[in-house]
């Protein structure tokens, strides 16, 4: 991802984020709310157009080979996307249908084994709790074994058992290959599971690298004072100035500079 | 991608038709009101309404069929709006799928539920002693005029259905529609109105085609009232398939 651009009417969003993403491990987006993280998936998933900037997934630019791009990853949004009315096995037999697989009930037994959903798989979606949704979005985003998954804020909104369980998926995958990127506020997930970490703030990526990385970007004496360790979260804070809240009205003050 | 377009639609079409099929309220909702309203006008009104020969039911079925229609498609707006708005919508868009088969398939589901609480309207007045002398062709055409009739109503649906913010918003643009047939030749002859209403009846397009699907079952010679009537259907399915474009187009970008 090179110098993207997008800009809402007169709120520019994204003012030129670069990254790249190794294939395999887990790459986390970390950011406020309203830093413009789900900006970036939605691009990347081709949902939205950049103004500017080119973007590759898999190999393939988002803008000229859409439907390549969408073959090369699957998306959990930051709101589950399934369909409440199906039944949780329907649900799997539809996406499974929908990218031309074979067999598709075997491919949904397999997932609502995996995901401990084979019993709920015959209820309909709207009854089931919130972590089982997640469980079951995540699982639809399987489908397909595609090279890329991208996990916009997976955890928010669950309790923290079904966080954990998430966590332990997420892992699982990138350990078979699968190359994760994710999205979150929280910054104890990120230090959790990511490989590498990127902070997007006020519509730039200010840092990137290893947890390890970002730990030395703090000064020593900060770390003699306290008498362990930084946080992440330290790291969070200490790099963006201050408690990030300044974040709209700096967007927008800040829109003529450099057009 | 477009290899794929028929197989993804049925795709699509089965799933949201389960959604039908799983919440039959809408399809009774969709054929009680005008049921209702059959049974007002022919067994309250009716008497007092002269209409000319024949059973009254027989005269105003073809309003209460448009009426069906335009209930019926404000479900179709629901159904598209929930799905925005759940980002399932945006998962179909994310996966190597043919997009446009995501609206096609609310657009057929529309098509389907529609033609059966039509069905369902018409065994009513079957039953309320309408009769129709109207053979294979006629009732074909009668068909043909309500399935184009209903595409195009759809695809009115389609645009609330993209843009509105709330349920009530995507559902309400409806009523307007299912109260034109009340200003047109529906139910009452439009001669009796007074002149700006009656030339608003006239000029609106569900009288030519109330008075084109009556001649048809009534076996009278259908008049120049059909080309004025698929010429309405069609402009408002072109107009509302090139809108509802530019909002999907506008949603997605």
């Amino acid at each position: 991802m090179q110098g993207l651009e997008k800009s809402y009417k007169e709120l520019r969003v994204l003012r030129g984020v670069d990254f790249d993403v190794e294939r395999g491990g887990i790459f986390a987006l970390l950011g406020s709310n309203g830093a413009g993280k789900t900006t970036v998936v939605r691009i990347l998933s081709t949902l939205l157009k950049a103004d500017a900037g080119t973007v590759t997934v898999n190999g393939f630019d988002v803008a000229r080979q859409p439907a390549k791009v969408r073959e090369s990853f699957n998306l959990t949004g930051q709101f589950t996307a399934v369909d409440e009315i199906l039944t949780g096995r329907e649900n799997l037999v539809l996406v499974a249908r929908l990218r031309h697989l074979k067999d598709p009930g075997a491919v949904a037994d397999t997932l609502l084994r995996r995901f401990a959903l084979t019993d709920a798989a015959t209820r309909r979606v709207s009854t089931y709790s919130g972590g089982m949704r997640r469980r079951l979005d995540i699982a639809m985003s399987l489908i397909g074994d595609p090279p890329v998954i991208f996990l916009d804020e997976p955890t928010t909104g669950l309790d923290p058992q079904a966080r954990v369980e998430v966590w332990r998926t997420v892992k699982k995958l990138a350990e078979d290959g699968t190359t994760v990127l994710l999205t979150t506020q929280y910054l104890n997930e990120a230090e959790e599971l990511a490989d590498r970490i990127a902070i997007l703030h006020e519509g730039r990526i200010i840092v990137d690298g290893t947890l390890d990385e970002l730990r030395r970007l703090l000064p020593p004496a900060e770390v003699e004072y306290v008498e362990k360790q930084p946080t992440l979260e330290d790291v969070f804070f200490a790099v963006i100035g201050e408690n990030g809240k300044h974040d709209e009205h700096g967007a927008a003050g800040e829109s003529g500079e450099d057009r | 991608m477009t290899t794929h377009f028929f197989g993804d639609t049925a795709v699509l079409t089965g799933r949201s038709l389960k959604h039908v099929t799983r919440s039959v309220d809408t399809i009774i909702t969709t054929a009680i009101v005008p049921i209702a309203m059959m049974l007002m006008f022919v067994y309250v009104f009716g008497g007092a309404i002269r209409h000319g020969s024949g059973a009254y039911v027989s005269y105003m079925l073809p309003g209460i069929l448009l009426i069906t229609i335009a209930s019926g498609i404000s479900y179709t707006a629901f159904r598209l709006f929930t799905d925005m708005q759940a980002g399932i919508f945006e998962r179909f868009h994310s996966m190597p799928i043919a997009r446009s088969g995501v609206l096609w398939a609310h657009v057929l589901t529309s098509l389907i539920a529609n033609l059966i609480s039509l069905t369902i309207v018409v065994g009513v007045a079957l039953l309320m002693g309408f009769r129709t002398g109207a053979g294979v062709g006629a009732w074909l055409a009668v068909a043909g005029i309500l399935i184009l009739f209903t595409l195009a109503l759809t695809w009115i649906a389609v645009i609330p259905g993209l843009t509105a913010n709330t349920v009530s918003g995507a559902s309400a643009f409806a009523y307007p529609l299912m109260f034109l047939p009340f200003v047109s030749s529906a139910f009452v002859p439009t001669d009796t109105m007074p002149g700006p209403v009656r030339w608003f009846a006239d000029h609106q397009p569900v009288t030519p085609i109330v008075n084109t699907i009556r001649d048809l079952f009534g076996r009278h010679p259908v008049g120049a009232g059909l080309w004025t009537a698929l010429a309405w259907c069609v402009g408002i399915l072109v107009v509302a398939y090139v809108v509802a474009g530019i909002s999907y187009r506008r949603r997605i970008s």
